[in-house]
């Protein structure tokens, strides 16, 4: 494994730790961008001119229902597609 | 007292008290064994969560009185908006597995760490930050489970039971299942509650829309009322765009900063299961924070002219629902405030024994000793609290005021920039938490800065945290090299 500068011989399971903790991070930040960014376009207007989805005023069914789906289905993916089973003892 | 209500309430009990038993079993054998293995079993349950458990406790612990009772109460008044905030803490399960990720449970088993506090000890070899980290879990946690008590009270009296009564019930089945079985029983208990949760959320959002004639009616009577209660904004602009940019750190991202969050984080069995919790988890806490606000913020529609925001719930439920349902429902807060506090409680006997008595007043303690102790304190900080929720003393309702927020600001970067700096160490670590508490109780009680160029209280305590980390650890001594191997090598 690589050597850092100090000689310390870093535990390479702590490569993929810090990469899946990193994809976290930015799956956190695109729902936080989803839920704020639906709502405050869509949202902002007078309620009297809102369109409506399903019954929902639409900036918070994209924001709050779809979003919810969305990063349901997101995180599995994440998952599966990047985090690897490593062993932790 | 009302018998076709009260019947589905005592089942859920006989379940909980059948989990607590099943866990009597590790537990006994734990304590037969050696002392090591006694406060691995008790308190992080020999570490060996699978994903269903994990997610369900992780989430379960998070949601408490306040997503079932406090929150639905205020999106009764404000509308969609306190809806659209709430789902804010959808991230909360993902977000804290996937940051403190593998390498905290892989550290955990390096050091053998049971808490967080364990791990804070390892880290910086520090015993300010030790006593600094077990008394901000005493205080705190002290203070808010009294309050969740209080909330568990009002949810029985709906059934008709007297405070005193109610109060008594909910503390001898929460006392006998966490003494007699530990985190496991915490944890199992949590999954049996996440799941009554569940259902009982999808109950009464079907019983509610349906009561209201569909939600596009709902939404239209809502907005007949007062057409700020559809708008991301609340009445009169009362979520204002600044507030809500920053209370997704409170509960948001700031959750991981939690203790009885964090130390789930470390009693997993394998990578397998926290994938799982991840899959699991995540759905779940979307969908209890959406249901349980959307049933609030309908609430309004449907049954209107309710005064007291802690009644929203109870009333909804009993309007809506057939009685054995509502029953079961009312299951649901119970089952919240109960997998809260269980968690917090547990966590603060393991301070008290692990981090505090072990560590300072009596280090050579024999292992009979140590499980007898844990016992015996897990009932004392148990009725300590039980007779503190009869007549909550000012001080401990002052601490909740800020119980989540000071936690926050106690734990976030000690535990964070611990796992992913290296060159963070004690005095960095012991100024970042002095500097949050201390600027946020300044902010909040002294100067009564509330919202901080409009944000909540705890975003600016939290960055100078971490500005008197970073600078603090940068003018002081490296930690040392036994430190930098034991962590990274």
């Amino acid at each position: 494994m690589e050597d850092d500068r100090k000689g310390l011989r870093v535990d390479p399971r702590y490569v993929q730790a810090t990469k899946e903790a990193v994809i976290g991070l930015i799956l956190f930040v695109l729902n936080f961008l989803w839920w704020y960014g639906f709502a405050y376009t869509l949202g902002s207007g007078s309620p009297d001119k809102y369109t409506y989805v399903l019954g929902f005023p639409a900036w918070f069914f994209w924001s709050c229902i779809v979003g919810f789906v969305v990063f349901s289905i997101a995180a599995t993916w994440v998952v599966a597609r990047f985090f690897k089973d490593i062993p932790l003892d | 007292m009302n018998w076709t209500m009260m019947s589905a309430l005592v089942v859920y009990l006989v379940g909980v008290y059948l989990l607590g038993y099943y866990s009597w079993a590790f537990v006994a054998r734990a304590r037969a064994g050696t002392g090591a293995g006694f406060m691995r079993e008790y308190f992080i349950s020999g570490r060996d969560l699978g994903g269903f458990v994990l997610a369900m406790t992780l989430v379960a612990t998070y949601v408490s009185a306040g997503s079932f009772i406090g929150g639905p109460g205020t999106a009764y008044t404000q509308g969609l908006g306190w809806v659209f905030l709430a789902m804010a803490q959808m991230p909360t399960g993902y977000l804290t597995l996937a940051l403190l990720g593998k390498r905290f449970a892989i550290l955990a088993r390096k050091i053998n760490a049971v808490t967080i506090v364990d791990y804070l000890k390892a880290r910086y070899e520090s015993d300010l930050v030790v006593i600094l980290a077990s008394i901000s879990i005493v205080a705190f946690l002290m203070a808010s489970m009294t309050a969740q008590w209080v909330g568990a009270a009002r949810v029985l009296q709906a059934v008709g039971m007297s405070y005193e009564l109610g109060l008594a019930i909910f503390a001898i089945t929460l006392l006998i299942y966490v003494t007699v079985g530990g985190f496991r029983a915490v944890a199992l208990t949590d999954a049996l509650q996440g799941m009554v949760m569940l259902v009982g959320t999808i109950a009464i959002i079907i019983g509610a829309v349906s009561a209201g004639g569909g939600v596009e009616n709902i939404v239209r009577t809502m907005y007949k009322t007062n057409p700020d209660l559809i708008t991301p904004f609340g009445v009169k602009n009362f979520i204002s765009v600044p507030w809500v940019s920053s209370f997704w750190v409170l509960v948001g991202i700031g959750l991981v900063g939690l203790p009885q969050i964090a130390v789930r984080a470390m009693a997993y069995r394998d990578s397998k299961a926290m994938h799982r919790a991840i899959i699991i988890g995540t759905p779940v806490a979307g969908f209890l924070m959406l249901g349980m606000h959307l049933v609030g913020a309908f609430g309004a529609a449907v049954v209107p002219g309710i005064k007291a925001g802690d009644l929203v719930v109870p009333t909804v439920t009993t309007k809506v629902l057939p009685e054995w349902l509502a029953g079961m429902f009312l299951a649901g807060p119970l089952a919240a405030i109960m997998s809260t506090v269980d968690s917090m409680l547990i966590l603060v006997a393991s301070s008290i024994v692990k981090d505090i008595w072990l560590n300072y007043v009596n280090p050579k303690m024999s292992d009979r000793g140590i499980a007898n102790m844990s016992t015996i304190v897990t009932i004392i900080v148990g009725v300590v609290v039980y007779v503190t929720a009869l007549k909550p003393p000012p001080l401990l309702v002052w601490l909740n005021l800020f119980a989540i927020a000071g936690l926050e600001a106690t734990f976030f970067w000690p535990i964070l920039l611990g796992l992913y700096w290296r060159r963070a160490n004690a005095p960095g670590a012991i100024a970042s938490m002095l500097a949050g508490v201390g600027s946020y109780l300044y902010f909040d009680q002294v100067i009564l800065w509330k919202k901080p160029l409009g944000m909540h209280t705890v975003v600016l305590p939290l960055i100078l945290a971490l500005v008197a980390f970073v600078v603090v650890s940068c003018v002081t001594r490296k930690p040392s090299r036994e430190i930098e191997e034991k962590f990274w090598a």
